[in-house]
């Protein structure tokens, strides 16, 4: 059993008591409780197109209302009541110079206080333990309110409603260790108990949530276990800022599909030039259609045992999947020490170019470099990389174009293949399956 | 799916005093006209009255927008611009940018555009655009960012549009018709007469090809025209600023007073649609550096009427001097609050004012500004059924992400 120790990241402040089992009356998310709630609902619109281009979204008057006065305004709410473990605006926080553009944080408080935990990453996959923490416990002053499908052709609104034992309640809960404003983490069905395991409902309902927040800085993301979750209970998390991720700007490669996307509108490219390797997926004539190709290659590398993190982009038009192996590293002992005591965690924040940095000293000397390096230990190894998408394609049931021999066009010169970049580049790893 | 017994939260609250509908409307109509008539003064205010013939007289192809005005909306559109998109004056006054891009805009271009207004910067750039009848061009797009040269805040940008002349190199076919098959809309556009069909269906068969992928790229002859084509612009707008005294420049120019707020920062500030102010507590009297659109229509005065004032102006008879002091006591402790005011608008009205203030930090965590929200207690719930106070968390929210916009230029 591979396991490596790390101080576990405080999602709830119910977190802290995990073991001892409370008895009720205080609210919480359980059965006891959740089923006689009066928690506010926001009911999203039935599946209907993406917005087509980055002009249609913003300038939709109920997009503004989700985010901007029903999130942001709960979340400042929850702030106001002191629920947070530090003030996420009182956080140092930059851009690093270079190409990329890659964001440091200075957050000294998220790992305060705590002793670092065993976490065991060799399996992606653990069936859920009710013995230990797990979202139901959280008290229902941490969530929002409830994030669920109306059915209709309009978003509605509800200021409390009850819940109905058809529909399983998902919730939209603050994460008190936020980093940045807005932090917060979606709970599909929270009464269901689901471990950290994505199914395509679930894919679908976080793709809503982009969709319905309708800002390109509004990003969701997953980690899988073994790719740097904490909590084996579902959950996405999702928060606010408002510059572009490097790895949104990075150049993308387009794949040429012969047979399985033709009818969802679905495209798929490599990501290029870029330190952690991954897949690109955009279009799809429906969030389902895009939602399902997603889900499924997923579903794929956490049957295959292969950690991996998502990042949902651009309200929900473009998608980042990286299958990692750094955990696996770091539990082989083959991830330097002078990488280890940085204590970054590359999950996925960190991999999209966000960087939460614990030590003053480390924010202060943060380079491109640097944040390549770390970048660089995450990623599959190329040869690696092309045998997992070769599976994902298999699973998914898409055959790749045979590559027609482009022209030669004077835009490639930028979409320099990763590997190319040596100066970053240190050697990729094997996940050994 | 939620169950239908449900009803959505807007009748739900009927009984609670919601405004009756035609009040409501014709309040969201004040406001329309308010930004109306701050789009219509954009250029005129700055530049003079003859500003807008003076440009209507260029032959380029050109938008000004201005970044104050909550949106950043199109405040001019040149001749040559309307003839090669295909729209109405009317059609693009008033609206973002964004109308113009579609399905196959690149995005990475989209975001460097983003960029550069959030960085203030000038930029040029190819871009696929659409036009009014859905068909795609390429284009070469060159913006550059206007100062005013009192305190260097950028007060419009000048976006050219430099149709790309599509070169044999750039397509995979049609090699006879190539010398005809420019991707320059004045071909489409001007040879309406009888014009010979293989040029025709050229086009056509490029335009459903056209991707991202497949694209011009923009000779030096098209880069200079649209540099040279920005300066006779922004050379015109400098002449005519210096007949309002209100001087414009095209460089950044340190500046001696307050620090302007980053037009990144105004942008961002200026997609809150909320009547609130900032005031800066590290400068004397706390004045207000910041007023949204809907601060002043709701009290009645205008921008450069309040900037730079403490906010004691909407106090007057009646307002409570207990609770001025509750505020005065909540802004030395560096605390959040919330009171109700009787507060006067510009034309001696008044209106009971739910006002809350918070302290907001900037991007290094230090204590920057208060946030200071207004609302008007007639106006009770939204027509989404949010109360009072969640919509004046919500601004200070907004606010807050607002002050974490970075730069890359704010790096060490």
């Amino acid at each position: 059993m591979l396991t490596i120790k790390r101080v576990p990241t405080v999602l709830s402040n119910y977190q802290e008591d995990a073991t001892e089992s409370r008895g009720c009356g205080r609210n919480c998310l359980g059965k006891c409780c959740l089923p006689v709630s009066k928690l506010p609902l926001y009911a999203f619109k039935s599946d209907s197109k993406p917005p087509v281009s980055p002009s249609d979204a913003i300038e939709d008057p109920p997009v503004d209302f989700f985010l901007n006065s029903l999130l942001l305004g709960q979340w400042e709410d929850r702030m106001n009541r002191g629920l947070f473990r530090y003030d996420v605006t009182a956080c140092e926080t930059k851009v690093i110079p270079g190409e990329q553009g890659f964001i440091a944080q200075l957050n000294e408080g998220r790992h305060l206080k705590k002793r670092p935990t065993e976490f065991r990453v060799d399996r992606v996959l653990q069936p859920f333990d009710p013995a230990k923490f797990n979202f139901t416990k959280v008290g229902q002053e941490e969530v929002l309110f409830r994030f669920e499908a109306g059915g209709g052709q309009k978003s509605l609104f509800f200021d409390s409603a009850s819940v109905d034992e058809a529909n399983p309640p998902s919730v939209v809960a603050i994460n008190v260790s936020p980093i940045e404003y807005g932090h917060v983490l979606l709970i599909p069905h929270v009464l269901d108990c689901l471990p950290q395991r994505i199914d395509t409902e679930s894919f679908l309902l976080a793709l809503h949530m982009a969709a319905e927040a309708g800002s390109p800085y509004f990003r969701l993301g997953y980690n899988s276990l073994g790719a740097f979750a904490t909590i084996n209970h579902l959950h996405f998390q999702a928060y606010y800022l408002s510059v572009p991720f490097p790895v949104e700007k990075a150049p993308t490669r387009k794949i040429p599909i012969a047979k399985g996307l033709a009818d969802g509108g679905v495209k798929m490219s490599l990501l290029m030039n870029y330190p952690v390797r991954g897949l690109v997926y955009e279009g799809g004539n429906t969030l389902k259609d895009l939602a399902d190709v997603v889900a499924n290659s997923c579903i794929w590398l956490q049957e295959n045992n292969i950690p991996f993190n998502v990042l949902i982009s651009d309200s929900g038009r473009r998608i980042f999947l990286f299958p990692q192996c750094y955990a696996e590293k770091q539990a082989l002992g083959e991830v330097s020490q002078e990488l280890l005591d940085t204590q970054v965690n590359p999950a996925v924040w960190e991999i999209s170019g966000h960087m939460v940095l614990k030590r003053r000293k480390d924010y202060e000397e943060a380079s491109e470099d640097y944040a390549w390096r770390v970048l660089a230990e995450v990623s599959l190894s190329e040869e690696r990389f092309q045998e997992v998408k070769a599976y994902i394609f298999e699973a998914t049931g898409l055959v790749e174009a045979e590559v027609e021999d482009m022209d030669a066009d004077e835009n490639k010169a930028t979409y320099q293949s990763t590997t190319a970049s040596a100066t970053h580049f240190s050697q990729g790893c094997l996940v050994l399956r | 799916m939620v169950a239908l017994r449900l009803c959505p939260i807007a009748t739900i609250h009927d009984h609670t005093g919601t405004l009756p509908p035609p009040a409501a409307a014709a309040m969201a109509e004040e406001m329309g006209s308010c930004r109306d008539r701050l789009i219509d003064q954009s250029l005129t205010a700055r530049y003079s009255g003859w500003i807008l013939e003076a440009l209507d007289e260029l032959p380029d192809n050109f938008l000004i927008t201005d970044p104050v005005i909550s949106g950043h909306p199109i405040v001019f559109a040149s001749r040559g611009f309307l003839a090669m998109s295909g729209y109405a004056w009317e059609e693009v006054v008033g609206r973002n940018g964004r109308i113009f891009q579609g399905p196959a805009t690149d995005w990475r271009s989209v975001m460097e555009i983003r960029e550069a207004i959030r960085e203030e910067r000038t930029l040029q750039i190819r871009l696929l655009n659409y036009r009014n009848d859905g068909t795609p061009h390429w284009i070469l797009f060159h913006l550059c960012p206007v100062f005013a040269m009192e305190d260097g805040r950028v007060i419009h940008f000048v976006a050219v549009q430099v149709p790309i002349l599509r070169r044999s190199r750039c397509s995979r076919s049609g090699a006879r018709e190539m010398i005809f098959g420019a991707c320059r809309n004045e071909v489409r556009l001007d040879e309406d007469c009888g014009c010979n069909l293989a040029v025709d269906s050229f086009l056509d068969m490029d335009n459903k090809g056209l991707d991202a992928e497949e694209s011009c790229k923009a000779s030096d002859r098209e880069k200079e025209k649209a540099l040279n084509a920005a300066n006779s612009v922004l050379s015109t707008m400098t002449h005519y600023s210096k007949l309002t005294g209100r001087v414009v420049c095209t460089k950044r120019r340190g500046s001696a007073g307050i620090a302007p707020l980053s037009s990144s920062l105004n942008i961002s500030l200026g997609r809150i649609k909320q009547s609130f102010v900032l005031t800066n507590p590290h400068l004397p009297d706390m004045p207000i550096v910041y007023a949204s659109d809907e601060f002043l229509s709701l009290t009645g005065y205008s921008r450069h009427e309040v900037l730079g004032c403490n906010c004691r102006f909407l106090n007057g008879p009646g307002t409570d001097a207990g609770v001025l002091q509750q505020i005065k006591d909540c802004i030395r402790a560096e605390q959040a609050c919330s009171a109700r005011l009787l507060n006067h608008r510009k034309d001696g009205s008044s209106f009971g004012n739910l006002l809350h203030i918070s302290p907001v930090r900037d991007a290094s965590g230090k204590f920057a500004f208060y946030v200071e929200v207004q609302m008007d207690e007639n106006l009770k719930r939204d027509e989404h059924g949010l109360s009072p106070k969640m919509r004046q968390l919500g601004v200070v929210g907004q606010v807050k992400v607002a002050m974490r916009t970075l730069s890359s230029r704010a790096g060490p």
